[in-house]
């Protein structure tokens, strides 16, 4: 730790709105070869806006999914289709747990 | 330094075969992936299970282990014999999903520094590489996402010392938390990640924003709910109420024959951003207590004057 640190000011941006990302820079960001984005979207992942694959454009949030894949692959050996499962039954178990959260909030 | 007993860790015998352990390695790794569970040991026994697995499916390193002999137990205080790896030849460590800081001093004794860190080597071969982006979590108030904030953080990691020993680094950082920030999204800090190698430019720092429970109110996304207890007579009847927001004491119209759970909306009042939250008011019925004459009067005439079978729909 610095004193320097202590002064500045960090202002970051907020990943899941402010920042939109081509392919190359995403593939950078993931730490990932451009192919296996490409595969990540063609799975229906993650949604770039843009026509073809030059002008693609990713938001913030996709970041987030396509590490969550990744990490899949790498650590339980599951492939792509495997992991947008597991990724969107997590989803819908996080959303099921927040929904008990506020339902056992209500009734206690 | 404790001796690690890896065959314990994977809950199998010490004659496993090697399908057996890669079997066993994946289901510990479903069950215990911090993606997926959520208890707070998880992460540990995740590292615990990768760090066995990385011994015992390689069949050298295995044999290595298993010369330690049978009779340590987990948890025992150890210290390797000397030489004991001697006449063993390795093959750089091929756990490339493990990151070297993840590895006990039980592993690093053993294989040493070098076959941990071997992997890096090898998905890394450009000497020119950028940091490593690095992730932390910041909890905050609702009220901050209202209003924006300035946080200061203290960010702990490991570094490796000129000796090559882990050494754990405190650093503090004022960040910005920006109005209408909401639960799980990330704030990026460019260059804030670990250091690059050689010319390569720092990674990033991740900050993942995590509400702190709250006493009064719970967010879903950008919405924030308040349980709100109403009086029989003010459900029944409508009444103009207070409500406290996070933005302040707003007034709102309970409509007559509101039951218990209806929900009231003030549009615009969650929490603010490109598009703002909604504020939702759940009404809860509470009853008086009927502790005294009066009050088991008026429920006695409540009885007698209104024709009421709240079990009307169970057919009984």
């Amino acid at each position: 730790m610095t004193n320097k640190d202590l002064l500045a000011l960090f202002i970051g941006e907020v990943v899941e709105e402010d920042v939109s990302l081509t392919l190359n820079q995403i593939s950078r960001f993931c730490d990932a070869p451009v192919e296996q984005i490409v595969e990540i979207v063609e799975e229906g992942i993650v949604e770039p806006d843009g026509e073809d694959v030059e002008s693609w454009r990713f938001q913030g949030i996709c970041v987030q999914r396509i590490r969550f894949v990744l990490r899949m692959e790498r650590d339980l050996g599951v492939n792509v289709a495997g992991a947008a499962l597991a990724l969107e039954l997590l989803e819908e178990l996080e959303w099921l747990r927040g929904r008990i959260k506020r339902l056992g909030h209500e009734y206690e | 330094m404790e001796y690690k007993d890896y065959y314990k860790v994977m809950g199998v015998e010490r004659d496993a075969t090697q399908a057996q352990i890669k079997r066993a390695y994946r289901k510990l790794a479903r069950k215990y992936h911090p993606d997926i569970n959520k208890e707070s040991d998880a992460e540990v026994r995740f590292k615990e299970v990768g760090e066995a697995y990385a011994v015992l499916k390689d069949p050298e390193k295995r044999v290595a282990y298993d010369q330690l002999g049978s009779n340590w137990q987990g948890g025992q205080d150890f210290h390797p014999p000397p030489n004991w790896d001697q006449g063993f030849e390795f093959h750089g460590g091929d756990a490339e999903q493990f990151n070297a800081e993840q590895f006990s001093d039980f592993f690093e004794s053993l294989y040493g520094q070098a076959s941990a860190r071997g992997f890096d080597e090898q998905t890394n071969r450009e000497l020119h590489r950028r940091g490593e982006d690095t992730h932390a979590k910041v909890v905050i108030d609702l009220e901050d996402a209202y209003k924006g904030a300035t946080r200061t953080i203290t960010l702990k990691h490991t570094v490796l010392s000129a000796d090559g020993r882990p050494q754990l680094k405190e650093r503090k950082l004022n960040v910005h938390i920006p109005k209408g920030i909401r639960q799980g999204q990330h704030i990026r800090l460019a260059k804030q990640g670990s250091a690059g190698m050689g010319r390569g430019e720092a990674g990033d720092l991740y900050l993942q924003i995590e509400f702190q429970a709250h006493d009064l109110y719970h967010i879903e996304g950008g919405d924030v709910y308040l349980d709100f207890p109403v009086a029989p007579w003010e459900a029944a009847l409508g009444t103009k109420v207070k409500v406290p927001t996070p933005t302040g004491t707003v007034e709102m119209v309970i409509p007559e024959n509101s039951s218990s759970g209806r929900k009231l909306r003030l549009k615009g009042r969650g929490v603010p951003g490109k598009q703002s939250g909604d504020f939702y008011v759940i009404i809860q019925i509470a009853l008086p207590p009927a502790d005294n004459e009066l009050a088991k009067a008026a429920y006695r005439k409540m009885k007698e004057e209104l024709a009421f079978n709240p079990r009307a729909h169970l057919g009984v």
